[in-house]
């Protein structure tokens, strides 16, 4: 890169201020979950905040499960993304309580992991396992209600497995936390 | 000692037991019975070594001697270790591996539902989220615990002889620690005798379903985690867990 272009884009970085926050949401809504590539940190409910502190963008994040092995990657790639956009030295700050739960899941982002053939959660996290019933999970490939668990525990921390008893496909559930 | 160390120690209690059990079940990579199994026992051992990381992470704060969480998971030794003794027992046949996950869940579940409310903000908050997997872990293990033991002949003769083989180890689930219960009193950790009641009780529930008979409440022998008194089997994990550490301090992923 020429000495130039840096001082040029250096500028540019200076004209990001506390207004430039919306454009920050933007911006997160586009980086996706490594392991669901199709649903975004914001659609996922992990980016509890974003909010301007000295002069700099500050994002609260907020992991999935305690030994999410994509949470480091995905702060990496937040920071990266921000970075891109103009924001400098975003800061990441991971925060543990109140609790992620399935329920800060979007519309958005819970019809993008059914068009992906990931079943969304059905009802509430918070309650999850506590009460007796068993959610109706719906079979992301033909629609039929007519679904079982095959284990609680799949591909990744978030996921279980199921089978259709209609169309005969497995399939993944994001379940209820 | 100090509430600010008394506080650590506890920590590494729980930070230990939930490493080493997360160690262990690592040891089925590649070898579990069925693919599903294997799939269950790596997302519960991740689990766990995410959450051994929040109570090491607090810990090293605490301690503030310049160690981190990953100092104190590789370079401490086999005596400053302070897990429960049931979790670095070898891991057997599936039988073995089942039960010792489902005491030490029976044992977990309750432990992080105090702490979820402990009066320490930072706990409540790596318990909090600790708890909602727990939940899960422990729905799977007391499953497979009525599933082995209300199965085949074969089946329930295998975990009838975990059950021999493993109870003795239970006395560290339902005793009463001075320091647990010292802390408990201010808040900041789980209640050993709410703990202990409602392992009994869980056990107990499940070992019906599972057509188990429940033995004699376990007695106390000269071993205890706790205190660092560990059994042959910790040395033999540590020095596997450990080597890579060791041998190559400044080795970066
Ligand atoms: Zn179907």
């Amino acid at each position: 890169m020429l000495p130039g272009d840096l001082i040029a884009r250096e500028s540019a970085f200076d004209e990001r201020t506390a207004q430039d926050l919306p454009a920050a949401w933007d911006c997160l809504g586009q980086v996706m979950d490594p392991e669901v590539p199709v649903v975004s940190v914001v659609d996922l409910g992990m980016v509890r905040d974003v909010e301007w502190v000295d002069d700099h963008i500050r994002v609260k994040v907020s992991p999935t499960y305690s030994g999410c092995p994509a949470t480091e990657l995905i702060e990496q790639l937040i920071a990266e993304a921000l970075m891109e956009a103009g924001f400098r030295n975003p800061q990441i700050e991971r925060v543990l309580a109140p609790a992620w739960t399935t329920d800060w899941i979007t519309e958005q982002g819970r019809e993008h992991l059914r068009a992906y053939g990931i079943a969304p959660p059905a009802g509430s996290g918070k309650r999850a396992l506590i009460d007796a019933e068993t959610p109706v999970i719906t079979c992301p490939h033909c629609g039929s209600q007519d679904t079982e668990v095959v284990s609680q525990f799949g591909s990744t921390a978030c996921k279980a497995l199921y089978r259709c008893r209609s169309c005969q496909e497995p399939f993944d559930y994001f379940k209820c936390i | 000692m100090s509430q600010r160390n008394d506080l650590a120690e506890y920590l590494l209690r729980l930070g230990d037991s939930a490493l080493v059990t997360g160690q262990r079940l690592c040891e089925w990579c590649g070898r579990a019975p069925a693919l599903e199994e294997e799939l269950a026992l790596m997302n519960v051992g991740l689990d766990l070594i995410g959450q051994a990381r929040g109570w090491y992470d607090y810990a090293a704060e605490l301690l503030d001697d310049g160690r981190n969480a990953d100092a104190l998971a590789f370079k401490r030794e086999e005596r400053d270790f302070r897990n429960l003794l049931i979790v670095e027992q070898p891991n057997g046949d599936y039988a073995i591996t089942t039960l010792k996950l489902f005491f030490y869940d029976a044992w977990h579940l309750p432990t992080l539902e105090q702490l979820s409310e402990s009066s320490d903000e930072r706990i409540a908050g790596v318990a909090g989220k600790a708890l909602k997997e727990a939940r899960y872990h422990f729905k799977r293990s007391s499953e497979w615990v009525i599933r082995l033991g209300d199965g085949t002949d074969e089946s329930h003769r295998r975990i009838s002889d975990a059950v021999d083989r493993l109870w003795r180890y239970t006395i560290e689930m339902v005793n009463i620690d001075p320091l647990e219960q010292e802390l408990a009193k201010t808040g900041l950790a789980a209640d050993p005798a709410f703990v202990a009641e409602q392992w009994q009780a869980r056990v107990a529930k499940v070992f019906e379903e599972a057509t188990l008979k429940l033995p004699e409440p376990a007695v106390p022998f000269y071993l205890n985690g706790r205190q660092g008194l560990h059994t042959e089997h910790l040395g033999q994990l540590l020095a596997e867990m450990q080597f890579l550490p060791r041998a190559y301090p400044d080795a970066t992923w």
